[in-house]
């Protein structure tokens, strides 16, 4: 008999589920969320703007109620779990990541793209002196391959982060994919730091992927109740708790309080239900950062262009997270395009 | 003596001042004399000595122990080093204009404000996002206020030098200041984003500005471009993508209109690639700060 494989998974509903809800979560609405997945054994919850400390923005959306309030609410409403928050270096910075701190997070997320882990250092530093628990988040991680990511994820060990995710944040991995990811992060970190896995729905493979990491050795797990998240939203917290009960996977979470808390707390809020549309798949497809979806589709209205080529174009560009503004450019020249050819076939 | 060009000197050996020394060449008003360094055999220094400069990897003692002291010099080294030297040019009379990020001096755009610190001993000069931004906010903001401006800087991730790497932060919040003390909006936002795509891209920086609902969307347009030919004077690869776009006022946006302005920064090519667009406009603001500390009539000799 082999001993049970204990993995620890993160309810991010009310980080990464911020873009599917346009940053518009209510006070109200976190705190019941919070208690809730407290009471089903969640053992940490993420609560900030999708695009971490500081989002709040035109580029990425504001806030309906500050990050900061909305924090301080979920450490209200805790009595087991833990509240971590993102932070992305370059839109956050330190003196955000002391205001959450000072409201009792306990575990910080820093998140850059796969290829720049060395703009995380001075965050891990800081937040290590500040005595939280640490995660990494190296974004995109598809873009990179096994042995260059490891490389990554072993700046961010060294500078204190105690897990690394591979973030599959265009929903682009496919299950052998994410386990060679991890394969590969497991043997550069060894026991310096655990690996973990935060997977889309894009092409349908958030639970799959899931799955396929800790098989290969990842012990911590993103998951989002409802598929709350980017793009067709994450791997759902309800469903990773079911499928890993059925494949002897450990988790300590209560399954019929997070069926309660997908069915009866969240789905009443939400305003659209992540999807596996047209966009999305296309974002999963071209390896499209997921939370540009409802940008693409703001700029498609208000340009007439459609959102699934913007996307298209976005993946081809090579765009980043955090280059939401990037979208307007593209939008602007599509339909500039769509005028010269109607331009076109009048003179013709 | 007004007619002479006056003498520079820059500090710091690297691509950044390799860069800087080769606009300093085609200064009409500055005229490059001394370049320091810490390596003695940095190409930078070796280059400097092929166009004709007294060169040293002594330091800075070396440059304030010349006869003929530089009438302005240039800090091209790390925030550290800068604030190690800024008061001894300031004692030996030197003004220094500041590309690191110590922000000892008033912040100095040259499209904006080239002529607000004449006579001040030392000026810095923001980022380059916000050498980039700052004046476009001005552009809007001397048409109508601006309570809150906001702006994206991504750069080639080849482009980002490890000081800019280890001390992020520095940036978002020095381009945030920039914004508002230099540009004049309320409050700013900075977002930087590093792009590791092959081949590099171009820096492009995005400026939006909360405006009101009924501002002159004509004469705010108008002042953009204005404004972009004013920058373009001194980096030529300065231009919009698109003209600005207006948003009419939206609830979440506390009820403001909002315009967008799309830009690309591609560098001169002197000695840094084209693709370090970040770069370039900062030697080239550089350039230009110096040549308007050295002409303000305080200290024309």
């Amino acid at each position: 008999m082999s001993v049970p494989t204990e993995v620890r998974v993160t309810d991010t509903t009310l980080r990464d589920g911020s873009h599917a809800v346009a940053h518009r979560f209510t006070e109200a609405q976190v705190r019941d969320t919070v208690r809730a997945l407290d009471a089903a054994n969640v053992p940490l919850i993420e609560v900030t703007h999708g695009d971490g400390l500081a989002g709040s923005s035109f580029n990425y959306g504001f806030s309906a109620v500050p990050d900061l309030r909305l924090i301080e609410a979920a450490v209200e409403e805790t009595s087991t779990a833990r509240i971590a928050a993102l932070l992305l270096p370059g839109v956050g910075t330190s003196e955000d990541l002391r205001a959450a701190v000072d409201l009792g997070i306990g575990v910080a997320r820093i998140a850059t793209h796969c290829t720049e882990a060395d703009v995380s250092i001075q965050h891990f530093g800081l937040a290590r002196e500040l005595g939280l628990e640490t995660v990494g988040f190296l974004m995109l991680s598809h873009q990179l391959e096994p042995q260059q990511l490891a490389g990554q994820a072993r700046i961010m060990a060294d500078a204190g982060c105690q897990c690394v995710y591979v973030v599959d944040s265009a929903g682009a991995l496919l299950p052998a994919d994410a386990a060679s990811r991890v394969l590969a992060l497991r043997e550069e970190l060894g026991d310096d730091a655990q690996v973990g896995i935060h997977a889309h729905n894009n092409l349908a493979m958030g639970v799959a992927n899931s799955l396929a990491a800790v098989e290969a050795g990842a012990r911590q797990v993103d998951g989002a109740c409802r598929s709350l998240g980017a793009g067709a939203g994450n791997a759902p917290t309800e469903v990773v708790a079911a499928v890993f009960e059925r494949s002897g996977i450990e988790t300590g979470l209560d399954l019929h309080g997070l069926l309660a808390v997908a069915e009866d707390v969240v789905r009443p809020m939400l305003t659209r239900e992540p999807v596996m549309d047209r966009s999305s798949i296309v974002m999963g497809y071209a390896g499209v950062y997921s939370s540009f979806l409802l940008h693409a589709e703001r700029a498609a209205d208000r340009y007439g262009v459609p959102a699934h080529e913007i996307l298209m174009e976005v993946g081809r560009r090579g765009y980043v997270g955090g280059q939401e503004d990037m979208i307007i450019d593209i939008a602007v020249r599509l339909s500039a395009e769509l005028e010269g050819s109607d331009t076109d076939a009048a003179v013709s | 003596m007004s007619m002479s060009r006056a003498t520079a000197a820059v500090v710091g050996s690297g691509n950044i001042g390799t860069d800087l020394l080769a606009k300093l060449l085609r200064s009409e008003t500055l005229s490059p004399r001394y370049m320091v360094g810490v390596d003695p055999e940095s190409g930078g220094l070796a280059s400097a000595r092929e166009a004709g400069l007294e060169v040293s990897a002594d330091g800075v003692d070396w440059l304030l122990g010349r006869d003929e002291p530089p009438d302005v010099v240039f800090e091209a080294t790390s925030a550290k080093a800068h604030a190690a030297n800024a008061p001894r040019y300031e004692a030996a009379g030197i003004p220094a204009v500041d590309l690191t990020p110590a922000a000892i001096g008033p912040y100095l755009v040259p499209a904006v404000n080239a002529g607000a610190h004449a006579g001040a001993p030392n000026i810095n000069l923001v980022t380059c996002g916000g050498q980039a931004t700052v004046p476009i906010v001005a552009a809007v903001t001397r048409v109508t206020p601006v309570p809150y401006a906001e702006i994206v800087a991504s750069i080639a991730s080849r482009s980002a030098g490890p000081g800019t790497r280890a001390n992020i932060d520095e940036f978002t919040r020095t381009t945030a200041r920039g914004l508002e003390v230099v540009g004049g909006a309320h409050r700013g936002k900075a977002i930087i984003v590093l792009n590791p795509a092959e081949p590099p891209v171009l820096m492009r920086d995005t400026i939006f500005c909360a405006i009101d609902p009924d501002a002159d969307r004509e004469a705010i347009g108008a002042s953009i471009e204005r404004m972009v030919a004013d920058v373009a004077a001194y980096v030529p690869g300065y231009r919009l993508v698109a003209p600005p776009q207006f948003d009419d006022a939206r609830p979440e946006w506390d009820d403001r209109a909002r315009v967008t302005v799309l830009l690309e920064v591609e560098g001169n090519g002197d000695h840094l690639p084209p693709y370090a667009g970040n770069l370039d406009i900062m030697t080239a603001a550089a350039v230009r700060a110096g040549e308007a500390l050295v002409t303000a009539p305080e200290v024309v000799r």
